[in-house]
Protein backbone atom coordinates (compact mmCIF):
# COMPACT_ATOMS: atom_id res chain seq x y z
CA UNK A 1 0.00 0.00 0.00
CA UNK A 2 1.46 3.35 -1.00
CA UNK A 3 1.92 6.17 1.51
CA UNK A 4 -0.91 8.16 -0.05
CA UNK A 5 -3.24 5.18 0.33
CA UNK A 6 -2.14 4.70 3.95
CA UNK A 7 -2.85 8.36 4.71
CA UNK A 8 -6.22 8.09 2.99
CA UNK A 9 -7.12 4.90 4.85
CA UNK A 10 -6.12 6.48 8.17
CA UNK A 11 -8.25 9.55 7.48
CA UNK A 12 -11.14 7.56 6.02
CA UNK A 13 -11.37 5.40 9.13
CA UNK A 14 -11.76 8.53 11.25
CA UNK A 15 -13.67 10.90 8.94
CA UNK A 16 -15.77 8.52 6.88
CA UNK A 17 -14.66 10.05 3.58
CA UNK A 18 -15.80 7.09 1.50
CA UNK A 19 -19.23 7.36 3.10
CA UNK A 20 -19.44 11.03 2.20
CA UNK A 21 -18.34 10.28 -1.34
CA UNK A 22 -20.90 7.52 -1.77
CA UNK A 23 -23.77 9.53 -0.36
CA UNK A 24 -22.97 12.97 -1.82
CA UNK A 25 -21.25 12.36 -5.14
CA UNK A 26 -22.00 8.76 -6.11
CA UNK A 27 -25.73 8.81 -5.43
CA UNK A 28 -28.13 7.22 -7.84
CA UNK A 29 -29.90 9.54 -10.24
CA UNK A 30 -32.57 8.83 -12.86
CA UNK A 31 -31.88 9.36 -16.55
CA UNK A 32 -31.79 13.14 -16.81
CA UNK A 33 -30.42 15.86 -19.09
CA UNK A 34 -28.32 19.00 -19.02
CA UNK A 35 -31.12 21.06 -17.50
CA UNK A 36 -30.49 19.11 -14.31
CA UNK A 37 -26.99 20.61 -13.94
CA UNK A 38 -28.27 24.11 -13.17
CA UNK A 39 -28.43 23.54 -9.41
CA UNK A 40 -24.75 22.62 -9.33
CA UNK A 41 -24.06 25.59 -11.58
CA UNK A 42 -25.92 27.88 -9.14
CA UNK A 43 -23.87 26.50 -6.25
CA UNK A 44 -20.65 27.03 -8.17
CA UNK A 45 -21.66 30.61 -9.01
CA UNK A 46 -22.50 31.31 -5.37
CA UNK A 47 -19.06 30.08 -4.28
CA UNK A 48 -17.41 32.08 -7.05
CA UNK A 49 -19.31 35.24 -6.08
CA UNK A 50 -18.29 34.62 -2.47
CA UNK A 51 -14.61 34.27 -3.29
CA UNK A 52 -14.42 37.23 -5.68
CA UNK A 53 -16.54 39.28 -3.26
CA UNK A 54 -14.13 38.56 -0.41
CA UNK A 55 -11.29 39.69 -2.65
CA UNK A 56 -13.12 42.91 -3.58
CA UNK A 57 -13.51 43.87 0.09
CA UNK A 58 -9.71 44.05 0.30
CA UNK A 59 -9.89 47.43 -1.49
CA UNK A 60 -13.53 48.50 -1.56
CA UNK A 61 -14.61 51.07 1.04
CA UNK A 62 -18.40 51.42 1.61
CA UNK A 63 -18.50 55.16 2.18
CA UNK A 64 -19.72 57.95 -0.12
CA UNK A 65 -16.25 59.53 0.11
CA UNK A 66 -14.40 56.45 -1.01
CA UNK A 67 -16.72 53.93 -2.69
CA UNK A 68 -16.38 55.28 -6.24
CA UNK A 69 -12.66 56.07 -6.00
CA UNK A 70 -11.83 52.74 -4.38
CA UNK A 71 -13.50 50.93 -7.29
CA UNK A 72 -11.62 53.10 -9.80
CA UNK A 73 -8.49 51.99 -7.96
CA UNK A 74 -9.53 48.33 -8.18
CA UNK A 75 -10.11 48.73 -11.93
CA UNK A 76 -7.00 50.75 -12.80
CA UNK A 77 -4.52 50.58 -9.94
CA UNK A 78 -4.55 47.02 -8.66
CA UNK A 79 -3.11 44.11 -10.66
CA UNK A 80 -5.97 41.98 -12.03
CA UNK A 81 -8.51 44.13 -10.18
CA UNK A 82 -10.45 44.40 -13.46
CA UNK A 83 -10.52 40.59 -13.60
CA UNK A 84 -11.77 40.04 -10.04
CA UNK A 85 -14.43 42.74 -10.36
CA UNK A 86 -15.33 41.60 -13.87
CA UNK A 87 -15.94 38.04 -12.66
CA UNK A 88 -18.04 39.36 -9.77
CA UNK A 89 -20.02 41.68 -12.07
CA UNK A 90 -20.78 39.12 -14.78
CA UNK A 91 -21.08 36.30 -12.27
CA UNK A 92 -23.87 38.23 -10.56
CA UNK A 93 -25.86 38.53 -13.77
CA UNK A 94 -25.18 34.91 -14.66
CA UNK A 95 -26.26 33.74 -11.22
CA UNK A 96 -29.65 35.44 -11.54
CA UNK A 97 -30.07 33.85 -14.99
CA UNK A 98 -28.98 30.37 -13.90
CA UNK A 99 -31.01 30.38 -10.68
CA UNK A 100 -34.08 31.54 -12.64
CA UNK A 101 -33.74 28.82 -15.26
CA UNK A 102 -33.13 26.27 -12.48
CA UNK A 103 -36.40 27.35 -10.91
CA UNK A 104 -38.28 27.22 -14.23
CA UNK A 105 -36.95 23.72 -14.93
CA UNK A 106 -38.15 22.56 -11.50
CA UNK A 107 -41.54 24.10 -12.20
CA UNK A 108 -42.03 22.78 -15.73
CA UNK A 109 -40.90 19.26 -14.79
CA UNK A 110 -43.15 19.31 -11.69
CA UNK A 111 -40.19 18.46 -9.47
CA UNK A 112 -41.61 20.59 -6.65
CA UNK A 113 -44.33 18.04 -5.83
CA UNK A 114 -44.48 15.56 -2.92
CA UNK A 115 -42.13 14.83 -1.21
CA UNK A 116 -40.05 17.81 -2.39
CA UNK A 117 -42.21 20.74 -1.29
CA UNK A 118 -39.69 21.93 1.30
CA UNK A 119 -36.90 21.79 -1.27
CA UNK A 120 -39.02 24.08 -3.44
CA UNK A 121 -39.75 26.44 -0.54
CA UNK A 122 -36.05 26.75 0.38
CA UNK A 123 -35.47 27.33 -3.33
CA UNK A 124 -37.91 30.23 -3.20
CA UNK A 125 -35.88 31.73 -0.35
CA UNK A 126 -32.68 31.24 -2.34
CA UNK A 127 -34.21 32.84 -5.43
CA UNK A 128 -35.41 35.90 -3.51
CA UNK A 129 -32.08 36.16 -1.66
CA UNK A 130 -30.25 36.00 -5.01
CA UNK A 131 -32.35 38.88 -6.37
CA UNK A 132 -31.71 40.80 -3.13
CA UNK A 133 -28.00 40.26 -3.61
CA UNK A 134 -28.32 41.85 -7.03
CA UNK A 135 -30.31 44.76 -5.63
CA UNK A 136 -27.94 45.51 -2.73
CA UNK A 137 -24.80 44.97 -4.81
CA UNK A 138 -26.04 47.39 -7.46
CA UNK A 139 -25.71 50.38 -5.11
CA UNK A 140 -22.15 49.67 -4.02
CA UNK A 141 -20.27 51.26 -6.98
CA UNK A 142 -21.92 54.56 -5.91
CA UNK A 143 -22.00 55.90 -9.45
CA UNK A 144 -24.92 57.68 -11.09
CA UNK A 145 -26.59 54.48 -12.20
CA UNK A 146 -26.25 52.94 -8.74
CA UNK A 147 -27.56 56.03 -7.00
CA UNK A 148 -30.62 56.51 -9.19
CA UNK A 149 -31.41 52.81 -9.48
CA UNK A 150 -31.52 52.60 -5.70
CA UNK A 151 -33.51 55.81 -5.46
CA UNK A 152 -36.13 54.22 -7.70
CA UNK A 153 -35.81 50.76 -6.16
CA UNK A 154 -36.38 52.03 -2.63
CA UNK A 155 -39.19 54.33 -3.80
CA UNK A 156 -41.21 51.43 -5.27
CA UNK A 157 -42.16 49.76 -1.95
CA UNK A 158 -43.12 53.26 -0.76
CA UNK A 159 -46.21 53.09 -2.98
CA UNK A 160 -47.64 50.23 -0.89
CA UNK A 161 -50.52 51.36 1.33
CA UNK A 162 -49.94 52.07 5.03
CA UNK A 163 -46.51 50.52 5.55
CA UNK A 164 -44.97 51.63 2.24
CA UNK A 165 -43.32 54.84 3.45
CA UNK A 166 -41.92 53.02 6.48
CA UNK A 167 -40.42 50.30 4.29
CA UNK A 168 -38.70 52.93 2.16
CA UNK A 169 -37.26 54.59 5.25
CA UNK A 170 -36.08 51.27 6.66
CA UNK A 171 -34.39 50.37 3.37
CA UNK A 172 -32.69 53.75 3.19
CA UNK A 173 -31.96 54.09 6.87
CA UNK A 174 -33.74 57.45 6.88
CA UNK A 175 -35.62 59.70 4.51
CA UNK A 176 -32.79 60.09 2.00
CA UNK A 177 -30.33 57.94 0.16
CA UNK A 178 -27.20 58.54 2.20
CA UNK A 179 -24.04 57.12 3.69
CA UNK A 180 -26.34 55.16 6.01
CA UNK A 181 -27.98 53.54 2.97
CA UNK A 182 -24.65 52.60 1.44
CA UNK A 183 -23.36 51.12 4.71
CA UNK A 184 -26.47 49.02 5.33
CA UNK A 185 -26.67 47.81 1.73
CA UNK A 186 -23.03 46.76 2.03
CA UNK A 187 -23.67 45.00 5.32
CA UNK A 188 -26.70 43.15 3.96
CA UNK A 189 -24.78 42.31 0.78
CA UNK A 190 -21.75 40.78 2.47
CA UNK A 191 -23.13 39.46 5.81
CA UNK A 192 -26.89 38.98 6.10
CA UNK A 193 -27.70 37.61 2.65
CA UNK A 194 -24.63 35.37 2.25
CA UNK A 195 -25.35 33.88 5.69
CA UNK A 196 -28.99 33.27 4.75
CA UNK A 197 -28.04 31.83 1.36
CA UNK A 198 -25.32 29.56 2.76
CA UNK A 199 -27.61 28.18 5.47
CA UNK A 200 -30.50 27.69 3.05
CA UNK A 201 -28.24 26.00 0.49
CA UNK A 202 -27.29 23.60 3.27
CA UNK A 203 -30.94 22.61 3.81
CA UNK A 204 -31.65 22.59 0.07
CA UNK A 205 -28.75 20.24 -0.72
CA UNK A 206 -29.47 18.05 2.30
CA UNK A 207 -32.97 17.53 0.95
CA UNK A 208 -31.73 16.87 -2.58
CA UNK A 209 -29.40 14.19 -1.22
CA UNK A 210 -32.01 12.76 1.16
CA UNK A 211 -34.86 12.60 -1.34
CA UNK A 212 -32.94 12.09 -4.55
CA UNK A 213 -33.95 13.96 -7.68
CA UNK A 214 -37.17 13.35 -9.50
CA UNK A 215 -37.14 11.79 -12.93
CA UNK A 216 -38.54 13.52 -15.99
CA UNK A 217 -42.32 12.96 -15.99
CA UNK A 218 -43.56 10.75 -18.80
CA UNK A 219 -46.91 10.71 -20.60
CA UNK A 220 -48.70 8.85 -17.81
CA UNK A 221 -47.61 11.13 -14.98
CA UNK B 1 -13.37 -8.26 -16.87
CA UNK B 2 -9.71 -8.09 -17.95
CA UNK B 3 -8.01 -4.78 -17.45
CA UNK B 4 -7.57 -3.03 -20.79
CA UNK B 5 -4.12 -1.55 -21.40
CA UNK B 6 -5.83 1.58 -22.69
CA UNK B 7 -7.25 4.44 -20.67
CA UNK B 8 -10.79 3.80 -19.62
CA UNK B 9 -13.45 6.44 -20.18
CA UNK B 10 -13.46 7.14 -16.42
CA UNK B 11 -9.68 7.40 -16.17
CA UNK B 12 -9.63 9.78 -19.11
CA UNK B 13 -12.36 11.87 -17.45
CA UNK B 14 -10.44 11.96 -14.16
CA UNK B 15 -7.18 13.04 -15.84
CA UNK B 16 -8.93 15.66 -17.96
CA UNK B 17 -10.75 17.03 -14.91
CA UNK B 18 -7.52 17.21 -12.89
CA UNK B 19 -5.73 18.92 -15.78
CA UNK B 20 -8.47 21.48 -16.43
CA UNK B 21 -8.80 22.06 -12.68
CA UNK B 22 -5.10 22.82 -12.42
CA UNK B 23 -5.22 25.18 -15.41
CA UNK B 24 -8.28 27.02 -14.06
CA UNK B 25 -6.72 27.12 -10.57
CA UNK B 26 -3.56 28.70 -11.96
CA UNK B 27 -5.40 31.14 -14.23
CA UNK B 28 -7.49 32.35 -11.30
CA UNK B 29 -5.08 31.76 -8.41
CA UNK B 30 -2.01 33.56 -9.73
CA UNK B 31 -3.88 36.80 -10.55
CA UNK B 32 -5.45 36.58 -7.09
CA UNK B 33 -1.99 36.66 -5.50
CA UNK B 34 -1.03 39.60 -7.71
CA UNK B 35 -4.26 41.34 -6.75
CA UNK B 36 -3.43 41.11 -3.05
CA UNK B 37 0.23 42.09 -3.15
CA UNK B 38 0.38 44.61 -6.04
CA UNK B 39 0.08 47.79 -3.89
CA UNK B 40 3.11 46.58 -1.92
CA UNK B 41 5.18 46.36 -5.09
CA UNK B 42 4.63 49.95 -6.17
CA UNK B 43 7.36 52.16 -4.80
CA UNK B 44 7.70 55.86 -5.34
CA UNK B 45 11.28 56.86 -4.76
CA UNK B 46 11.77 60.56 -4.32
CA UNK B 47 14.53 63.02 -3.54
CA UNK B 48 13.77 66.56 -2.53
CA UNK B 49 15.50 69.47 -0.87
CA UNK B 50 13.29 70.71 1.95
CA UNK B 51 13.93 74.28 3.15
CA UNK B 52 14.15 74.65 6.91
CA UNK B 53 14.35 78.46 7.00
CA UNK B 54 17.17 80.81 8.04
CA UNK B 55 19.92 79.23 10.08
CA UNK B 56 19.47 82.09 12.56
CA UNK B 57 16.15 80.53 13.64
CA UNK B 58 18.07 77.71 15.28
CA UNK B 59 19.76 78.58 18.59
CA UNK B 60 23.31 77.37 19.15
CA UNK B 61 23.71 74.49 21.62
CA UNK B 62 20.05 73.47 21.81
CA UNK B 63 18.57 70.81 19.50
CA UNK B 64 15.54 72.46 17.86
CA UNK B 65 12.70 70.67 16.15
CA UNK B 66 11.47 71.66 12.71
CA UNK B 67 8.35 69.91 11.42
CA UNK B 68 6.91 69.75 7.95
CA UNK B 69 4.48 67.61 6.00
CA UNK B 70 4.60 66.07 2.57
CA UNK B 71 1.89 64.29 0.64
CA UNK B 72 2.04 61.25 -1.55
CA UNK B 73 -0.55 59.07 -3.22
CA UNK B 74 -1.50 55.75 -1.64
CA UNK B 75 -4.19 53.84 -3.49
CA UNK B 76 -6.92 56.37 -4.38
CA UNK B 77 -5.97 58.86 -1.68
CA UNK B 78 -3.33 61.41 -0.84
CA UNK B 79 -1.58 60.59 2.39
CA UNK B 80 -0.10 63.44 4.42
CA UNK B 81 3.05 62.36 6.20
CA UNK B 82 4.62 64.53 8.88
CA UNK B 83 8.35 64.75 9.37
CA UNK B 84 10.46 66.09 12.21
CA UNK B 85 14.06 67.26 12.00
CA UNK B 86 16.17 68.16 15.03
CA UNK B 87 18.68 70.82 14.00
CA UNK B 88 21.62 70.93 16.37
CA UNK B 89 24.12 73.79 16.01
CA UNK B 90 27.22 73.12 18.03
CA UNK B 91 29.36 75.80 19.67
CA UNK B 92 32.11 75.37 17.05
CA UNK B 93 29.72 76.16 14.19
CA UNK B 94 29.23 72.52 13.23
CA UNK B 95 25.66 71.50 12.35
CA UNK B 96 23.77 68.20 12.54
CA UNK B 97 20.25 67.47 11.29
CA UNK B 98 18.71 64.37 12.89
CA UNK B 99 15.54 62.60 11.91
CA UNK B 100 13.22 62.31 14.90
CA UNK B 101 12.31 58.74 13.92
CA UNK B 102 13.51 56.31 16.56
CA UNK B 103 15.74 53.70 14.91
CA UNK B 104 14.09 50.99 16.99
CA UNK B 105 10.52 50.86 15.66
CA UNK B 106 9.90 54.34 14.22
CA UNK B 107 8.15 56.15 17.07
CA UNK B 108 9.09 59.83 17.39
CA UNK B 109 11.85 60.85 19.77
CA UNK B 110 11.74 64.18 21.64
CA UNK B 111 14.59 66.23 23.00
CA UNK B 112 14.39 66.29 26.81
CA UNK B 113 16.45 69.28 27.92
CA UNK B 114 16.67 68.27 31.59
CA UNK B 115 17.98 64.80 30.67
CA UNK B 116 20.12 66.18 27.87
CA UNK B 117 18.95 63.34 25.63
CA UNK B 118 16.50 62.41 22.92
CA UNK B 119 14.03 59.98 24.46
CA UNK B 120 11.59 57.70 22.68
CA UNK B 121 8.32 57.23 24.60
CA UNK B 122 7.52 53.83 23.14
CA UNK B 123 10.30 51.62 24.50
CA UNK B 124 12.46 54.12 26.39
CA UNK B 125 15.26 54.42 23.85
CA UNK B 126 17.76 57.21 24.66
CA UNK B 127 20.10 59.06 22.30
CA UNK B 128 22.71 61.68 23.17
CA UNK B 129 23.28 65.02 21.39
CA UNK B 130 25.39 63.24 18.78
CA UNK B 131 22.50 60.85 18.08
CA UNK B 132 24.36 57.91 19.63
CA UNK B 133 22.35 55.32 21.57
CA UNK B 134 22.94 55.60 25.32
CA UNK B 135 20.14 53.38 26.61
CA UNK B 136 17.42 51.04 25.48
CA UNK B 137 16.69 48.89 22.44
CA UNK B 138 17.56 51.11 19.41
CA UNK B 139 20.01 49.21 17.18
CA UNK B 140 21.77 52.24 15.66
CA UNK B 141 22.23 56.00 16.08
CA UNK B 142 19.61 58.50 14.91
CA UNK B 143 19.59 58.98 11.14
CA UNK B 144 21.21 62.17 9.86
CA UNK B 145 19.96 64.25 6.94
CA UNK B 146 22.33 65.59 4.35
CA UNK B 147 22.02 69.38 4.43
CA UNK B 148 23.22 72.56 2.74
CA UNK B 149 23.29 76.23 3.63
CA UNK B 150 22.66 78.81 0.92
CA UNK B 151 22.48 82.54 1.71
CA UNK B 152 22.09 81.66 5.38
CA UNK B 153 19.14 79.35 4.68
CA UNK B 154 19.23 75.72 5.78
CA UNK B 155 17.87 72.89 3.61
CA UNK B 156 17.90 69.14 4.09
CA UNK B 157 17.85 66.40 1.48
CA UNK B 158 14.83 64.16 1.93
CA UNK B 159 15.34 60.72 0.40
CA UNK B 160 12.51 58.24 0.24
CA UNK B 161 12.82 54.70 -0.98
Amino acid sequence: MSTAQKVYTWLDERLGLTGIYNVVLDRKVPKVNWWFTLGSASLFLFVMQGVTGIFLTVYYVPSPDHAYDSIQYIMNGVSFGWLIRGIHHWGATLMVVVVSIHMLRTFYLAAYKYPREVTWLTGVVLFLATLSMGFTGYLLPWNQRAYWATTVGTEIPGTAPLIGPLVTRVLRGGADLSAVTLARFFSVHIWFLPAIIAATIGIHIYLVIRLGISSIPDKDD
Amino acid sequence: MAKSPHLSRREFGAILTAFLGTVIGAVVGLPAIGYIISPALKTQSKEAWVPLGPLDNYPVGVPTLFTFTRTKVNGWEKTVNSYGVYVFRKEGGEIEAFSNLCTHLSCRVTWQAEAGEYICPCHDGHFDTQGEVTFGPPPRPLDKYEFKIEDGNLSILLREA
